[in-house]
């Protein structure tokens, strides 16, 4: 196997304590069924999905309760057997905090089967539209976080053909070790699912980038790869600098290609996908077995027993805090995701989804409150660290002041939010807090400018339809005038001809009146 | 159960304000100290004047400002400023013209345009050229390399100078004080003295002036403790330099007699001091890559044109102010390419 393969680097990034042995201790571990599972509606990136039960309905394990609405949206599926006991507003696991529509099933332990779909061992004989049509049947999205569904980044028709197939195992963020865990453990499905995404989309490598911390994942990964026989699937084992695990370092890391700004992976020939994804592809098609569950690690002192857990979807956070040894004295804050890239959940209520890659139970000592924030020294030591090479003092000095159009000019939307940036800063700046402000100002800018243009389109289309309806009103009256004018006047001898050429010229006068007004009334 | 939520990311590294601060205190002691070995008790008299002035200057601006005072003098700014002005002037300055150097630093170039992070000028300079252009005579007299080991000016006779102004009883300024290598050179240059006759003057040691050239040694030492420990970047010192030795050594490889070899313009008055530590103060520094190079490089070539045609003996601070001003365009023209940026976008 040629794994001496040359890696290039990335700018920037961080060596970190990477905090993963206190999950990795322990096997990984199934979570028994929780008596209740809450589904959000919206637990991936797109449009939400649309309910197709309702409350009192049975349901069986993998059955479909949520239909995608859209290319860019995910089903959800019942991942027990039970009845739907609600349809409604809950705490959602979102920086927000704020509530969204979920489906609440109520388990009733006998976690009976619905009725799968036809396993498709034999892949190679469908099409790719067939398997796509599978995957986004299953609900699959990016299980490393963003979420984004798996359906549709796999269509690559109509863009350029793809080089590689990248298969992201880096898991860089400390504490993280849900895909490590996979990989001991599920290797095989691994490379099940690799095959198939490379026939998917008929790529001519198929590089899996790891970090150098993970030995038994990479040994694990390399056997399933020799019992396969698919013995060019090449393993890049890439050093632990924080952030290798972002699409764009690792492209650039086991490629040497820069995706361009504003850009997709598949612009320089490359497609990056998840080995959860990979593992969920591989149950998909195989045994036909839509998302249901995934590793979720749950660690840090503020937890008993930390651990990596396979977790039902909609499992609440704290029932599966509790099954890890509950909360110790220690804990302060709970992370949804890594120490760098994480949220602060408020209420530990909410459910796990598919982008629950951690919690993180933090001690005082883990997460430790913000210093003060001070005046930037301007030391550079953010530009040092930042993996898309932005200059962060810039665009924090502008979203503090507001300016939204330098801003983007100091490209504000490259910036993946890592945090390398306020890791480093001495003057203890939350710069990534400022960016964030400053994309959603943006957005809610770019909203309000929408809503303001369809406020005045449709002010305009009524208009001319009233203007329209009034002139209509008006003819139709002249008509009726000259009709009584011309009975009761008959004697007075109107030339029958003159008036019904007159009359059809008003007619023929009104119509085009309200052909030109059609147009602009579809509202 | 609920949690109190703070914005990610949720660590933070080691690294603060005071700590950096503190760094460049740590680099600036073996330089201090080769000072005070050469030029005696004034270096540190000095000091502790320009510091208390500082501490309690930004203190009192603090005050009517409105701001807590104990979290601003903490980050050690105001030290550094004070500490770096101190080893740039002369030994046996009166008091009074280190207060008023050190109060103009710190009130009017970094409390007055918003204090840390705000000053557009490096105030330790400003301060400086404020006193070289106000007090001409006290600014230029220095003292020979060999004060401490020939016991010329005891502590107490040090002390004498400073506060009182005069020289020890019995002694002369011609006795006791000396002109810098730099202003000699030029004055000898200036009377059509040849180099080679210039430099058999006791003045000189191996490469540059007695003394001078191995307090620049020290401070070399510590801007390199600086560039291991990522305090400062290796861009400006080494553009810095670098552009000196360059123009210096072409005018030197022109004409041997009238222009000093380029380790004389290194190893002479500010150019190593101000290379590693005022130079990349990077409140007012350039701070894009290729910004710092041209930066750095343009301070260079000024010190060497004002140490050649100008006015003054040395150069440094005018040079650093001089660009600390053309900081902010260099810097908009030199914006790095960002990941993925193709040439032809280039803003």
């Amino acid at each position: 196997m040629a794994d001496q393969r040359t890696t290039w680097s990335f700018y920037g990034g961080l060596r970190m304590d990477d905090h993963k042995a206190l999950s990795t201790e322990r096997p990984l571990q199934r979570m028994p069924m929780p008596a209740r599972l809450i589904l959000p509606l919206q637990q991936h990136i797109g449009h939400s999905a649309e309910p197709a039960v309702q409350v009192g309905e049975q349901v069986k394990k993998g059955q479909l309760v949520a239909n995608a609405v859209d290319f860019v949206s995910a089903p959800l599926h019942a991942p027990t057997s039970g009845t739907v006991i609600e349809i409604g507003d809950r705490p959602i696991p979102h920086p927000s905090g704020l509530n969204d529509a979920c489906i609440v099933i109520e388990a009733d332990g006998q976690d009976a089967w619905a009725e799968l779909p036809e396993p498709l061992p034999d892949y190679h004989a469908h099409s790719s539209a067939q398997l796509r049509e599978r995957i986004r049947w299953a609900g699959i999205v990016g299980l490393g976080g963003a979420a984004f569904p798996t359906a549709a980044k796999v269509n690559t028709s109509g863009q350029r053909p793809i080089d590689s197939l990248i298969i992201n195992a880096a898991e860089c963020e400390p504490y993280i070790t849900c895909d490590d865990a996979l990989m001991r453990e599920r290797a095989g499905d691994i490379v099940d699912g690799i095959v198939i995404l490379r026939h998917l989309i008929d790529a001519r490598e198929c590089l899996i980038g790891i970090e150098d911390n993970k030995p038994e994942a990479i040994a694990s990964l390399r056997q399933a790869i020799t019992q396969s026989g698919q013995q060019d699937i090449e393993i890049v084992v890439v050093p632990s600098v924080y952030p290798s695990g972002g699409e764009k370092q690792l492209i650039q890391l086991l490629t040497g290609k820069a995706v361009p700004s504003h850009g997709l992976p598949s612009a320089v020939g490359v497609l990056c996908q998840n080995v959860a994804t990979a593992a969920a592809i591989a149950d998909a098609v195989l045994r036909g077995r839509p998302l249901i569950e995934r590793i979720v690690t749950v660690t840090g002192h503020g937890v008993g027993q930390p651990g990596n857990f396979l977790v039902p979807l909609g499992t609440a956070a704290d029932v599966l805090v509790q099954h890890a040894g509950g909360y110790t004295d220690r804990v302060h804050e709970l992370i949804h995701g890594g120490p760098m890239m994480g949220f602060g959940l408020r209420d530990d209520r909410v459910p796990i989804t598919k982008g629950t890659n951690c919690l993180l139970a933090a001690s005082r000592d883990e997460a430790p409150p913000a210093e003060p924030e001070r005046p930037c020294i301007r030391c550079g030591q953010c530009a040092e660290v930042c993996p898309a090479q932005l200059l962060p003092q810039q665009l924090f000095w502008y979203a503090r002041a507001r300016d939204f159009d330098k801003v983007q000019d100091y490209h504000l939307f490259d910036c993946i939010e890592c945090g390398c940036c306020a890791y480093v800063c001495p003057a203890h700046i939350p710069l990534v807090h400022y960016y964030r402000f400053a994309k959603t100002e943006i957005w809610a800018q770019e909203r309000d400018r929408e809503k303001s243009d369809l406020a005045r389109r449709r002010h305009e289309a009524r208009q001319a339809r009233l203007e329209r309806l009034e002139r209509q009103r008006k003819a139709r009256l002249r008509k009726k005038k000259e009709a009584l004018e011309s009975k009761s006047g008959a004697s007075d001898a109107v030339d029958p001809k003159k008036a019904a050429i007159e009359a059809a010229m008003q007619r023929a006068a009104a119509k085009k009146a309200a052909q030109q007004a059609a147009p602009s009334s579809e509202d | 159960m609920q949690f109190a939520t703070t914005s990610s990311p949720h660590l933070s590294g080691p690294q603060s304000v005071t700590r950096v601060m503190g760094m460049v205190l740590l680099a600036l002691l073996p330089g201090t100290l080769a000072m005070f070995w050469y030029f005696g008790w004034g270096v540190l008299i000095n000091i502790t004047i320009a510091v208390a002035t500082a501490v309690t200057a930004e203190a009192a601006v603090l005050r009517l400002r409105g701001r807590a005072v104990g979290p601003v003098l903490i980050d050690l700014s105001a030290v550094v400023t004070a500490w770096l002005m101190a080893i740039a002037l002369p030994p046996l300055l009166p008091w009074w013209q280190t207060v008023l150097g050190c109060a103009f630093a710190i009130v009017i170039a970094k409390q007055l345009f918003g204090g840390i992070g705000f000053n557009p000028f490096n105030p330790a300079m400003a301060g400086y050229v404020l006193l070289l252009v106000s007090f001409p005579v006290t600014m230029t007299r220095w003292l020979p390399p060999d004060v401490l080991s020939s016991g010329a000016l005891s502590l107490v006779d040090s002390l004498h100078i400073t506060f009182s102004g005069t020289p020890p009883l019995g002694q002369t300024w011609d006795a006791i004080t000396s002109a810098t290598p730099l202003d000699e050179m030029r004055t000898q240059l200036s009377q059509n003295l040849m180099i080679s006759e210039i430099r058999e003057s006791p003045l000189w040691g191996d490469f540059g002036g007695r003394g001078w050239e191995w307090i620049g040694n020290w401070f070399l030492i510590g801007g390199l403790f600086m560039i291991w420990r990522r305090v400062i970047s290796w861009r400006i010192p080494a553009s810095m330099l670098g552009a000196l030795i360059l123009v210096s050594g072409l005018f030197w490889a022109i004409d041997a007699n009238t222009h000093p070899f380029p380790a004389f313009h290194v190893f002479s008055g500010g150019a190593i001091l101000g290379a590693f530590f005022i130079a990349t103060d990077p409140v007012s520094a350039s701070t894009t890559p290729r910004g710092q190079l041209i930066f750095g490089a343009m301070i260079g070539l000024l010190v060497f044109i004002i140490r050649t045609w100008g006015g003054y003996p040395d150069a440094v601070a005018f040079a650093v102010l001089l660009l600390n001003m053309a900081a902010p365009t260099i810097d908009y023209y030199t914006q790095p390419r960002i990941l993925g940026q193709r040439e032809h976008e280039d803003a």
